[in-house]
């Protein structure tokens, strides 16, 4: 049986994480159903090993746990997402023509932004989210993604260029 | 090195993560070619647009409840209680939300949950108690978005704000020069009483400092809670608790330009 004050100090060491928590799983599971479940799921996962926190960072800890369930899950589905993430050669064909698009970008909508990004392979999609979203160092990305800083930054890079194409398509469809 | 190198590069520069080396490696790169001038323009666009916070799921209202629900189960039932005991309600439809209520709400709920917590067990000091409700009122300011009510680094526009809201006028001081930049100005609630919040910052740490009138005997205490430093300090009339996640030394140098011992005149 955890101590009285293990409940205590969890829900204040973690509790404050839950937006950052929720909003990975969202984009993760992309429907808002199973991000709470997978939510409520992590954070009962994170309670019983509570034990191997020893304090620092809270965030890092709780948004690893999040990652796997959502991870779990998202193979126990037989999500075809990850697989898609390695046909990514496919799409990587050299495109500088951003520059005149940068300016609709900024006023882009934020719908638009968001359902692009739901689009990406799930591997791309999460580095984004934790890096543009969360603003988390890519040291912290690595360390969370259990991958080296320098696939975080060449991630980040192939992300950013599919990003760019999907929504520069959009605005170029939609005058 | 080959523009290829720089498509990557371009990101860690962006991101301010390259070393030195890199970094001017990239600076000498950009004014030199076009083409990759304006590959990092339009990345540039990008983040500021997916920065902008418009793309925040925000949780449901009763989720940090649930969750609080689930855990206590938990905890009763010696760890054994699996997510599967627990039956969730309907979530809420997609699309509805209200972004502010619902954080406020969240954050609400977890200073409830803290102030509860915080109550059972071994009979807290009154103190305690106190040091628990300011930690809330500092966490749900912070998650709230909700720092200041007159958002102002300006003293002679924060001070005078407070009056007619508060039975007394809270003494704010400009330590901009110091490194703690004002952020502005707070109404809040402590001991069952209206209360000054002021805000400072120093980087990206928020300070609470809140503020008001006590009959108390003076004294002074520090110490750290639940990651937070608190400094708590009684000074002509007024009770001042100090919270903030700054490390202690510059927490304490907060404190003591705001006690006024920096050697000039408060």
């Amino acid at each position: 049986m955890a101590e009285p004050n293990t409940l205590k100090h969890f829900e204040a060491a973690l509790l404050p994480h839950l937006a950052a928590a929720y909003n990975l799983a969202r984009w993760l599971t992309r429907n808002d159903h199973d991000a709470e479940d997978l939510v409520q799921e992590a954070y009962l996962r994170a309670f019983n090993s509570f034990d191997g926190f020893h304090g620092g960072d809270g965030r890092g800890w709780i948004l690893a746990i999040v990652r796997n369930t959502c991870y779990s899950w998202l193979q126990k589905r037989r999500n075809q997402e990850l697989a898609e993430v390695f046909d990514e050669e496919v799409h990587t064909a050299e495109d500088h023509s951003g520059s005149p698009e940068a300016v609709l970008l900024q006023s882009a909508d934020a719908q638009l932004l968001r359902d692009a990004l739901e689009r990406l392979p799930v591997e791309f999609r999460e580095i984004l989210v934790l890096r543009e979203l969360e603003g988390m160092s890519y040291r912290e990305i690595a360390d969370l993604a259990g991958i080296p800083v320098g696939t975080v930054m060449s991630r980040l890079a192939r992300g950013r260029e599919r990003l760019q194409r999907q929504l520069t398509q959009v605005v170029k469809r939609e005058p | 090195m080959s523009c290829k190198e720089y498509d990557t590069l371009i990101h860690g520069y962006l991101d301010g993560e390259l070393d030195l080396l890199n970094t001017l490696r990239v600076e000498a790169h950009l004014p030199e070619c076009v083409s990759c001038a304006r590959t990092h323009e339009s990345h540039r666009a990008l983040r500021s647009a997916m920065s902008s916070g418009k793309l925040h799921f925000k949780p449901p209202n009763d989720l940090a409840k649930r969750i609080h629900l689930t855990l206590h189960q938990a905890n009763k039932a010696e760890g054994r209680a699996s997510p599967s005991v627990w039956e969730a309600p309907k979530p809420m439809p997609r699309r509805i939300w209200w972004p502010w209520m619902s954080i406020a709400a969240t954050a609400v709920l977890v200073a409830m949950v803290a102030w509860r917590l915080g109550s059972v067990g071994s009979r807290p000091s009154p103190d305690d108690l106190l040091a628990q409700e300011v930690l809330a009122s500092h966490v749900r300011s912070l998650m709230a978005n909700h720092l200041a009510d007159v958002p102002s680094s300006d003293q002679h526009t924060v001070k005078p704000w407070f009056d007619g809201k508060l039975d007394f006028s809270p003494p704010v001081k400009d330590l901009s020069g110091d490194g703690f930049p004002l952020v502005g100005g707070r109404l809040d609630y402590l001991e069952h009483r209206p209360v000054a919040a002021l805000v400072y910052q120093r980087r990206k740490h928020f300070i609470n400092l809140f503020i008001w009138p006590s009959a108390e005997d003076s004294k002074q205490k520090t110490e750290m809670r639940q990651g937070y430093n608190l400094f708590h300090w009684t000074q002509s009339g007024m009770t001042y608790w100090a919270m903030s996640d700054l490390n202690w030394t510059e927490l304490q140098e907060f404190v003591r330009l705001v006690q006024g011992h920096d050697g000039r005149t408060p």
